[in-house]
């Protein structure tokens, strides 16, 4: 599944549309402590967290993730989103838990 | 990638979370340019990163050298913070002595020096206490 697929497929808010909307997506990831992200994480992966801050931005961008779903209601800071909108990477959002949002990511991908 | 050796170096800034990243970022832009493999650019870039956040966080910021031959990538971190006391207790995946303030923005959980010993080859820490630390990382290619 892609990025842009996921966007249309999946209710969430669209805070960012980065250049890489037709990007695959390999699985969800979940995860909120930014080394373990960056260490684990699977390129490609479309990550669910709940930190909304620059460093998660630079994170993503490092360790080549899709996109960012921020999960529980999380939102983006100022800089976050100056970053995202600068390094073109897709933020979405949404009210449901990480577990939640990861599962249906999943469930999408593989309906 | 051609036989040259390619020196790029970078400013840290001090206490700035804001541009922590960007050297790291640049790097893996650079690198990916060159050509390199997308799994050493990612190594390299993660390595890095934890290391600019270190920096940062610890020490005041400092400099960062990497120089690129077609062996390796060599990663030289520099600063003049206050050093580390106990390298091998630093080695300690979950050992941190980093302030709640960075906790909250999702740091701090002990898995940055493990991790750049993790995505590198070979990893070097020289600390002198008062005086500052160097390491030294190097991805062969």
């Amino acid at each position: 599944m892609k990025v842009s697929e996921l966007i249309k497929k999946c209710s969430f808010n669209v805070l960012n549309e980065g250049e890489g909307s037709d990007r695959e997506i390999l699985a969800p990831y979940c995860c909120d402590l930014l080394s373990i992200a960056m260490g684990r994480m699977p390129a490609d992966s479309a990550w669910v967290t709940v930190m909304g801050n620059i460093n998660t931005l630079a994170v993503a961008t490092l360790a080549d993730a899709s996109c960012i779903i921020l999960a529980e209601g999380s939102k983006l800071d100022e800089p976050a989103l100056q970053k995202a909108k600068e390094q073109g990477i897709t933020v979405l959002a949404t009210e449901l838990p990480i577990f939640d949002a990861a599962l249906m990511i999943y469930q999408e991908q593989h309906a | 990638m051609n036989n040259d050796i390619i020196v790029m170096t970078y400013e840290v800034p001090a206490d700035d979370f804001t541009r922590a990243g960007e050297a790291s970022s640049s790097v893996k832009g650079k690198l990916k340019k060159m050509g390199v493999n997308p799994d050493i650019v990612r190594k390299v870039a993660i390595a890095m990163y934890e290391g600019e956040i270190n920096m940062v966080i610890h020490a005041f910021g400092g400099t960062i050298d990497v120089i690129v031959s077609p062996e390796e990538i060599m990663m030289i971190l520099k600063d003049q913070g206050p050093g580390i006391e106990d390298i091998e207790l630093a080695m300690q995946a979950g050992y941190s002595t980093a302030p709640d303030n960075i906790r909250s923005l999702g740091f701090g959980a002990g898995m940055g020096l493990p991790n750049m010993k993790r995505y590198t080859d070979d990893m070097k820490i020289e600390s002198i206490l008062g005086v500052g630390t160097t390491v030294t990382m190097r991805v062969s290619m």
